[in-house]
């Protein structure tokens, strides 16, 4: 283990009792190529990721797409397997156990995903889709099950009888509704909510986000909450992430992120939040070009290409996740900024 | 900026209703607005309340059966300068409409955007049929119009497929493609609902510099209300298939007539208002209960149900849509209670 590495797992904070401590995560895809099929390069989708979450607390994860979100959060579910690091649930090094062993795991251990269009089988009824992991996993049988059904559409805000209807038979945004009853089906204990409120109306994200905190009090749900919008973030999550190319760029409590962000990245994505407000006229920084491609990450600070604070140093130093106040961390080796 | 109020489109009682299985779904149901000339209206509205059935209206788009427009006028002024009700057009005559004076983009870029053609050959396909150029001249149309929506080397991007994009630049394309024969309407359909905030920050930037430059009027549909701030002359407010408010973008957001759109400014997280570590943490005022079933819509004002100013009037008749002032429209029997309410609090 590198010097860098070390320290970046001595600095995560700790809040209370952890369910939840990801040492160095790493996937990289292979890319193959020639006629042998040689692997000519990887995609370091997370590099060298580092946090804990504790149990009942929520934590964010932001950052643009392509950042490595989702694969870090179905790497620590091992949805895929990672490449390299350490996810330790209760304690327990999940990266090591076999299938079998993880059985019991992936009850306590849900996803709401990204897209629900792609994740819900268009020749399934509601009922079905939403009752399929409760008879994995052998809960609410009998006449129970279609009572808990019906009670988790209206908890997420459709009808009783909308589980007779099939997917195709819903907007964009009820179908979204229906993959986020599908994930609490089994009552979990952590969440990955992979941008579980992105698609849905602002009337029923509030609600959403609301029913994600209330969820979270009653039952003590820890959840890893994985959004591009901060201001939902900021509402709902104790502790804040902010990922780019693979990497944390800064990690702090979530009001001192927004009213006092200390990396480059992260002030420029609440620049880029607009402003519900039509007589506020800002001035917002606008970061150039796309994110870039993680086969072949820029030396040193990766955000370094769209960084207006750049200097000569950042080409050179991959910066290490500092301790900057208590609680709040930062990959930039400048500190004459922000 | 708006030209004096030159009206574009004028939607005047439109009705869209899908037969299904389970009966007919009253999609748009009576629904009346207006565009101006180089205008942007954004529509809200809670998911299903008909926004996209609206806008597919209006391109002659809807799938029938089971769609159909059923009662209704679309006028709409081409660029030959005659007003046409869309409602009543040929097929044929709709085709040398639509990807000519108005145009579509949608959240997910390829719905539009081919993937087995270069993007080049995409968008000179419109040029050559719209604008009767040749092949050679539609490329370097094509060409320029990518050079336009800013994407770099647009020589050597011309000749690619949309795969070989990242989602952003495929945004950017569909853009191009919408734009190339400049067209009076572009219909943006949740166009950066499904980007980040940087490059929903390029595009958005994008759009308003190529309005000033084309001229063209924009409907907005989008559910982000920092978009609408940001992007909106004037706002529509849906709700069960019908418009419930109506006006000024700066009214909307600081003197709303309506409960629902009350309700949806209320129930957005404010940036900068995140609790303090080991305080409470605060709670989003949220809409109570569902999206209306389309199939048995309530009697009277659709949000009853929801809306906690409700009286028993409510339930009566459907509300009409009336002018509070200003061609500000509220669709609310109290309407008149909150301008009171409001004028007590800044008195
Ligand atoms: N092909 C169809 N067959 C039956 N019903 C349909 C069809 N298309 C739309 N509908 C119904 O028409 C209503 C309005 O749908 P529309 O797609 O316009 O909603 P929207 O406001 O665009 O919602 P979203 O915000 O989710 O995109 C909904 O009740 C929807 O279920
Ligand atoms: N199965 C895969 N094979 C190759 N590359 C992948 C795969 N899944 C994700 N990636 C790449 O990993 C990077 C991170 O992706 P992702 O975790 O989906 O980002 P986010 O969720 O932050 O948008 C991206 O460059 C993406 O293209
Ligand atoms: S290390 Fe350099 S390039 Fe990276 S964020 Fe800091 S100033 Fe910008
Ligand atoms: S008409 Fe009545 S129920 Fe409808 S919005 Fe107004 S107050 Fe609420
Ligand atoms: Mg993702
Ligand atoms: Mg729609």
């Amino acid at each position: 283990m590198t010097a860098t590495t070390a320290q970046t797992r001595r600095s995560m904070p700790a809040t209370g009792d952890t369910l939840l401590d990801v040492q160095n995560l790493e996937k990289y895809f292979p890319i193959r190529g020639g006629l042998l099929s040689r692997v000519v390069g990887n995609v370091k989708a997370v590099n060298d990721v580092s946090f804990k979450i504790g149990r009942g607390e929520v934590v964010g994860l932001v950052g643009e797409s392509g950042s490595g979100k989702t694969t870090a959060g179905r790497a620590i579910l091992r949805l895929i397997e990672p490449t390299g690091g350490q996810v330790l649930f209760n304690g327990t090094d999940i990266t090591k156990l076999s299938k079998g062993q993880m059985r019991d795991y992936r009850r306590e251990m849900q996803i709401i995903f990204q897209d629900p269009f792609a994740s819900l089988n268009p020749r399934m009824t509601v009922s079905d889709i939403i009752g399929e992991a409760m008879q994995i996993h052998n809960l609410h049988p009998g006449k129970g099950r279609i009572d808990r059904i019906a009670e988790l559409l209206q908890k997420v805000g459709l009808r009783p009888e909308h589980m007779r209807r099939y997917p195709h038979e819903f907007s964009g945004g009820q179908r979204q509704r229906i993959g986020i009853a599908r994930a609490l089906a089994v009552d979990p204990a952590f969440i990955v909510a992979d941008e579980p409120v992105s698609a849905l109306d602002v009337s029923i994200q509030a609600q959403v986000v609301n029913l994600l905190q209330d969820l979270q009090e009653e039952l003590g749900l820890t959840v890893l909450f994985i959004a591009h919008d901060l201001a939902v973030v900021e509402y709902i999550c104790d502790r804040i992430i902010v990922m780019y190319l693979g990497r944390v760029m800064e990690i702090a409590p979530s009001r001192q992120l927004n009213t006092n962000p200390k990396h480059p990245y992260t002030e420029a994505l609440l620049s880029a939040a607009p402003v519900p407000d039509p007589t506020v006229k800002r001035q917002r920084i606008i970061l150039e070009g796309d994110i870039p491609s993680p086969i072949n990450p820029p030396s040193g600070c990766v955000f370094r290409t769209r960084c207006r604070y750049a200097i000569a140093d950042c080409a050179n130093i991959v910066p290490e996740l500092r301790e900057v106040s208590p609680g709040h961390f930062k990959a930039c080796i400048r500190d004459d900024i922000l | 900026m708006t030209h004096q109020g030159e009206v574009l489109l004028a939607v005047n009682g439109l009705k869209t209703y899908f037969s299904t299985d389970d009966g007919v779904v009253k999609s748009v149901d009576g629904v009346t607005f207006h565009i101006n000339k180089g205008e942007t209206l954004a529509v809200v509205g809670e998911s299903g309340s008909g926004k996209s059935v609206t806008s597919l209206s209006v391109m002659r788009l809807i799938p029938t059966p089971p769609g159909k427009i059923v009662e209704g006028e679309i006028l709409f002024t081409g660029k030959d300068g005659v007003q046409k009700d869309i409602v009543k057009l040929s097929e044929a005559d709709m085709r040398k409409i639509r990807g000519n004076d108005i145009s579509m983009i949608f959240q997910e870029p390829m719905t539009s955007l081919n993937p087995v053609y270069t993007v080049g050959d995409q968008i000179a396909e419109a040029v050559m049929l719209h604008q009767g150029k040749n092949k050679k001249d539609a490329m370097g149309v094509a060409t320029d119009m990518l050079r336009f929506v800013g994407i770099p080397a647009p020589e050597k991007r011309v000749n690619e497929y949309p795969h070989q994009m990242s989602g952003g630049m495929r945004q950017r394309v569909m853009i191009a493609m919408a734009l190339s024969c400049k067209p009076a309407l572009l219909i943006a359909d949740e166009p950066t609902t499904a980007l980040d905030v940087t490059i929903q920050a390029q595009i958005l930037d994008l759009m308003r510099k190529l309005q000033a430059d084309v001229g063209m009027s924009i409907l907005f549909i989008t559910h982000n209300l920092g978009v609408v701030a940001e992007m909106a002359d004037r706002v529509v407010v849906m709700y069960g298939g019908r418009v419930v408010e109506e006006g000024d973008v700066v009214e909307i957001f600081k003197a709303p007539r309506h409960p629902y759109t009350m309700g949806l400014l209320n129930s957005i997280p404010r940036p900068g208002e995140a609790h303090e570590p080991g305080q409470p943490k605060g709670r989003l005022e949220a809409i109570p209960g569902n999206v209306p079933n389309p199939l048995s819509l309530p009697p009277g004002c659709a949000f009853e149900p929801r809306c906690k100013f409700a009286v028993p009037d409510c339930s009566k008749a459907v509300p009409a849509l009336e002018d509070t002032g200003h061609g500000h429209m509220s669709r609310c029997i109290r309407w008149r209670d909150f301008a009171q309410a409001q004028n007590e609090v800044t008195a």
